[in-house]
C-alpha cells in the first residue's frame, strides 16, 4: 500500500526515490491553507486510523497479551505486508495467523500464546457470521454404513488445539471490552491491572476447543482429546469408521467407547454441528 | 417530485441509519420510523446475528441499502463476488433503490476502505457511468450515487464537482443521493459556493438526501458523522428541497452515537423544512 506509512505520517520519499512532497504536488492542488502534501496526508491518516481501529476491535485478547504499544507495532507491520484484499473489513485478519507464524519476532517471547490467541480470535470472527447450513438430526445416522460415510461440519465451527487456557481469559477480556464502550477513560488503569492479573493466571495447559455458533451466539466448548480427534478427522474428510478408530486410539478412550461416541453424536447433533452426510 | 424512477416511485419520508447500539431499542420498543438505511457491507455475510437482526427489522420496517465499497470510480472492473453478495442482499431486503458513492477506493485488488475523491475528467465520467450501468443491470434495482466529502482536488480535473456528478448520472441514467453535509464540507475545504452546487445538478434525478454532522479543524473540515446537523447545512437542505420537492431524507450518525430517540429527533428536524416547502407550494 505504498506510499502510505503507519507511523507519523506519509513516507518522505516515494518508492521511486522522489520526495513525496514533489509527488503530491504533481497531482494534488494545494489550497490557501494546506499544501498538496498536507491534503494527501489527511487521507493517509484516515487510512491508518480506520484499519488500526478495526484490528484493535478484532483482537482484544492479543492486545491484552502483548500490551497496546507492541500490539500496534505488530498490527502496522501486518497491515503493511497484507493490506486489505476484501471489500469488507471483516476479513482484515485473513492472513494474520500465517503472518505471525512466519514473523514470530513481533510476538516473542509470547510466540505460542500469541499464536493461540490469534487463532481463537479469528475462530470467533468466523463463528460470528459464517454460514450455518441446515443441520442433520441424530436419526440421520440410523442405518448408515460407517465405512462409506463422511460427515460435513458446519462452516461456522472451528476446532482448536491450544496450549493455554485461553477461553475463559478471552471471555473476561471481552466482558471488559464491553464495559469500555460504556465507561470513561478514567478506568483505563483498572483495566490494565485486570489484564496483567489475568495474564499472570494464564495456565499452560493443552486445551481442545470447539468455537461455534448456537442460536446466533458464539460459544467456546471444551472438548476431550478423543472428541477433538474424531471431529478433526471429519474435517479432514475421513470416513465415519476411520474417524471413530482414530478416536479409539487416544489414551483416554474408555472401554465403552461405542456408547461414548453415541452420546457425543447426540450432543453435537443437538448443537447442529453436522450439516451433511457424504 | 417526491417519487421518481430513481427511487422506484416511493415516498419514504425521513429515516435514520440502522446502527448496532440501537438494535435492542428498536427490536424491543418498535419505535415509529419511516425507514432505515443499512450499510450493505455489514449484512453481506453468510449467517449469524447480523442477518437475524436484519430479518427482524425487515418484518417491521422499510429498509434501503447504502453501500461503501462498490467503488464505481475505481479503474478496475467491478468485483463480481461483491456484486453477487450484494444481489443476495437486495433480494432479502427488497430495497426499492440502492446507493453507493461516487468515488474510488481500490486498486489492483487492494482496498483502502475509504471514499477517495475522483479526478473530474470526461474519461473518468465515462468509465464510472459504464460501471454504474453494469451494476444496475446485474442487480436489477435503481442505483443512486452519492457525492462524497473530500479533502483534496486533482490538477487534471476538467470540470467542477457538480458538473462531474451531472455528467456521470446523465451518462449512466441513474439517480443521485445528494449529501448536503458533504457539499458543505467540500465547499469549505475547496472554497466554492455550495449553492452553486445545488443549483447546477439535475434535480429531477435526486432519489434521496443525506444529512449529517461533521467536525471542524483549524484548516479543514472532516466528515465525521458524530455531531448534530449545523444550521448552514439545514439551510442547504432547505434550498435543495425547493429544487427537488419533498424527497426521502436520511440522517447519518456513525460515531459517538447518542440514544435512538436523540438521533431520531435530530432527523425529524428535516420536517420543518419540508413543511415550509409544502406551505410555499400551496401558497404558490
Amino acid at each position: 500500500m505504498l506510499p502510505l506509512a503507519p507511523h507519523g505520517g506519509m513516507r518522505a520519499t516515494s518508492p521511486a526515490g522522489r520526495p513525496m512532497k514533489a509527488v503530491a504536488a504533481d497531482f494534488i492542488k494545494p489550497n490557501d491553507r494546506l499544501t498538496s502534501f498536507e491534503r494527501l496526508e489527511i487521507y493517509n491518516r484516515q487510512y491508518w486510523f480506520r484499519l488500526k481501529d478495526c484490528f484493535y476491535d478484532d483482537y482484544p485478547g492479543l492486545r491484552a497479551v502483548l500490551g497496546d504499544r507492541r500490539f500496534e507495532r505488530m498490527a502496522c507491520a501486518y497491515l503493511e505486508e497484507h493490506p486489505s484484499q476484501s471489500f469488507t473489513l471483516r476479513n482484515l485478519g485473513l492472513r494474520f495467523i500465517k503472518f505471525l507464524e512466519s514473523e514470530p519476532r513481533w510476538v516473542e517471547p509470547y510466540t505460542q500464546l500469541a499464536l493461540d490467541m490469534a487463532r481463537l480470535e479469528w475462530a470467533h470472527i468466523e463463528a460470528f457470521d459464517n454460514e450455518a447450513k441446515p443441520s442433520l438430526k441424530i436419526n440421520s445416522f440410523i442405518g448408515v454404513n460407517p465405512a462409506r460415510i463422511r460427515l460435513e461440519l458446519q462452516p461456522h465451527l472451528t476446532l482448536l488445539h491450544l496450549n493455554y487456557e485461553l477461553d475463559e481469559f478471552l471471555i473476561e477480556i471481552k466482558r471488559d471490552e464491553g464495559l469500555r464502550h460504556e465507561a470513561s477513560n478514567a478506568l483505563e488503569e483498572r483495566r490494565a491491572r485486570l489484564r496483567r492479573r489475568l495474564k499472570r493466571h494464564l495456565r499452560h495447559k493443552i486445551l481442545f476447543l470447539a468455537v461455534h455458533r448456537f442460536q446466533n451466539t458464539v460459544y467456546y466448548k471444551r472438548l476431550e482429546a478423543g472428541q477433538f480427534i474424531l471431529l478433526s478427522a471429519f474435517q479432514a474428510n475421513a470416513t465415519m469408521a476411520d474417524a471413530c478408530n482414530a478416536a479409539a486410539d487416544t489414551g483416554d478412550a474408555r472401554s465403552d467407547l461405542g456408547g461414548q461416541i453415541k452420546s457425543w453424536f447426540q450432543t453435537w447433533a443437538s448443537l447442529g454441528w453436522f450439516c451433511r452426510l457424504k | 417530485m417526491p417519487a421518481n424512477a430513481f427511487n422506484a416511485y416511493t415516498d419514504l419520508g425521513i429515516g435514520i441509519g440502522l446502527r448496532v447500539p440501537h438494535y435492542n431499542h428498536i427490536l424491543s420498543e418498535k419505535p415509529t420510523v419511516d425507514w432505515f438505511e443499512i450499510i450493505s457491507e455489514n449484512f453481506m455475510v453468510d449467517g449469524g446475528r447480523p442477518l437475524k437482526v436484519l430479518d427482524q427489522i425487515l418484518e417491521q420496517y422499510r429498509v434501503v441499502q447504502h453501500g461503501v465499497s462498490t467503488y464505481f470510480g475505481s479503474a478496475e472492473a467491478l468485483n463480481r463476488e461483491h456484486l453477487k453478495r450484494l444481489k443476495r442482499l437486495v433480494k432479502r431486503t427488497k430495497t426499492p433503490w440502492l446507493s453507493d458513492h461516487l468515488c474510488w477506493g481500490s486498486v489492483d485488488g487492494r482496498y483502502t476502505h475509504d471514499l477517495l475523491p475522483m479526478p473530474y475528467t470526461f474519461a473518468a465520467a465515462r468509465v464510472t457511468a459504464r460501471k454504474i450501468r453494469e451494476a444496475r443491470d446485474f442487480l436489477e434495482v435503481p442505483i443512486a450515487v452519492e457525492n462524497v466529502s473530500s479533502y483534496a482536488e486533482f490538477h487534471v480535473s476538467e470540470m467542477t464537482e457538480w458538473e462531474f456528478l451531472s455528467e456521470v448520472v446523465e451518462r449512466a441514467d441513474c439517480g443521485i443521493l445528494l449529501d448536503v453535509n458533504n457539499i458543505y464540507v467540500s465547499s469549505r475545504n475547496h472554497n466554492f459556493n455550495p449553492f452553486d452546487y445545488l443549483d447546477n445538478i439535475p434535480a429531477e434525478r435526486v432519489a434521496q438526501f443525506h444529512i449529517a454532522g461533521h467536525t471542524k479543524y483549524q484548516k479543514y473540515i472532516l466528515d465525521t458523522h458524530d455531531h448534530p446537523v449545523i444550521d448552514p447545512v439545514w439551510k442547504l437542505y432547505e434550498h435543495a428541497i425547493r429544487r427537488t420537492g419533498r424527497t426521502a431524507t436520511l440522517l447519518e450518525w456513525d460515531a459517538r452515537i447518542p440514544s435512538f430517540d436523540e438521533v431520531h429527533r435530530e432527523a425529524l428536524k428535516a420536517n420543518r423544512f419540508i413543511e415550509n416547502f409544502n406551505s410555499h407550494e400551496i401558497a404558490a
